[in-house]
């Protein structure tokens, strides 16, 4: 590969400048399910992690074997074993996470961030890039949801990883870990991710292509915003 | 199954177990398509159809060849196959037969495969199954149903509350998709008030 430089850049885009959550808006669905605790959502973001790296490295692997048009579900089927993996282990080792994350842990599957960066990233990079830009990603997706857990938790149940935090415990707003407890931290986070990057970039707020699912199927795709 | 648990079932997976705003269920749509009513609903009757047809397809696998043959754990794997395929043969079938339905849905069809609701559907009323025997296929059937008017009737409410937005004055942060999130937290609060209703309906 390349030079060490762009290797590391890689590595921390994923973190902060392009955080999958919070800037590049993916991945929502399971931001929103599991961070009503921090160990939910910290497990969450492991088993996201392991997938992204593997399927990754897989992708960019096998990225001049798989035909052009049928990449796709090529992709879904690599990403579905490793979920598959990560999913038996999780059980065997961790049944106490595996009951918490619950349904959400297959839905890795359709997380639009791995398939997202499989398509952007994987599919076009070396394997060394490729496997760094998907530990970036999943340790950006990983600290968000660990960000929105601690705050849900802390607000809405008093307490931090299971430890009871004094006077917050005896009366917590239960309403922060219910559903709309979700959207609002959610929105009150990227609010101020905007905040933060505006200096940057004037677009942030706005659900680029790039956040669509389906991104790559879209006709309308302009870049910016989705024209639908 | 009588037609009371049915209709049971059928009312929870609409207003208490709202997929998009209980379960956090196809929030990329819900976000990314509720902008206009008409492409909401659109898209929504595209999911609602898909979810039902998925159901129909992944319940008898699971439960006739996956759990016969000890294969349970390739139940993600089969499912999003499954999904995908019939996703495409739908998308075939309608450009053929049905042109009409499919200049209204086409556009939406692709995007469905990736949708975590469709797949969530299909998983949890396998795991409703495993709990309860009672709650067979035609419970499957109707609960997928549910879950897609569900679905329909949060995108279309929220339409609406996104159409009001557009004119009102927010603070520079928070334009775009975070004043969305805020207002989606004040919906979901309105649908945590159905809590219990159900129950209380249909004893």
């Amino acid at each position: 590969m390349t030079e060490q430089k762009p290797l590391i850049k890689e590595f921390t885009k994923g973190i902060i400048k392009e955080n999958p959550v919070l800037c590049l808006v993916l991945g929502t669905c399971p931001t929103l399910a599991v961070t009503t605790g921090v160990s939910s959502a910290l497990g969450m973001g492991i088993a996201a992690t392991a997938v992204l790296v593997c399927s990754n490295s897989v992708i960019s692997l096998l990225r001049k074997l798989i035909p052009q048009k049928v990449r796709i579900p090529a992709y879904i089927t690599i990403i579905a074993s490793f979920v598959t993996i990560v999913q038996m282990l999780i059980k065997a080792y961790a049944p106490a996470l595996n009951d918490a994350l619950g349904v959400y842990l297959p839905l890795i599957v359709v997380n639009c961030i791995i398939l997202g960066r499989a398509e952007m990233f994987a599919s076009k990079n070396g394997i060394a890039a490729s496997a760094l830009d998907g530990l970036g990603m999943g340790i950006g997706f990983t600290a968000a949801l660990f960000i929105m857990g601690s705050i849900r938790e802390i607000l809405g149940a008093g307490s931090w990883l299971g430890l009871k935090i004094p006077f917050l415990c005896d009366d917590p707003i239960l309403i922060f870990i219910l559903p709309p407890g979700g959207f609002f931290v959610f929105g009150m986070l990227m609010a101020l991710a905007n905040k933060l990057n505006s200096k940057n970039t004037k677009d942030n707020t706005r659900i680029g292509c790039s956040a669509c699912p389906m991104n790559e199927k879209c006709s309308h795709q302009s870049g910016k915003e989705c024209q639908q | 199954m009588s037609i009371t648990q049915l209709v049971g079932i059928f009312l929870a997976a609409i207003l208490t177990e709202n997929y998009v705003l209980c379960k956090f269920f196809g929030i990329c749509p819900f976000l990314g398509v509720s902008k206009k009513l008409d492409t909401a609903l659109g898209m929504s009757c595209a999911v609602t159809f898909v979810m039902v047809l998925s159901t129909a397809a992944t319940w008898p696998i699971y439960t006739y060849i996956l759990v016969p043959n000890e294969l349970e754990y390739l139940q993600t794997l089969v499912f999003i196959l499954v999904i995908a395929g019939l996703v495409q043969l739908v998308e075939i079938i309608l450009k053929k037969y049905i042109p009409t339905l499919y200049n209204a849905l086409g556009i939406y069809l692709p995007l469905i495969t990736t949708n975590c609701a469709v797949l969530g559907v299909t998983m949890l009323v396998l795991d409703k199954g495993a709990e309860n025997p009672n709650f067979g296929y035609i419970a499957s059937l109707v609960n997928a149903l549910g879950a897609g008017i569900g679905f329909l009737v949060a995108m279309v409410m929220f339409a609406g509350v996104r159409e009001r937005l557009e004119t009102a004055d927010i603070p520079e942060s928070l334009k775009g998709l975070p004043i969305t999130l805020v207002s989606a937290s004040l919906v979901a609060c309105s649908f945590l008030g159905f809590n219990g209703i159900v129950d209380k309906l249909l004893p």
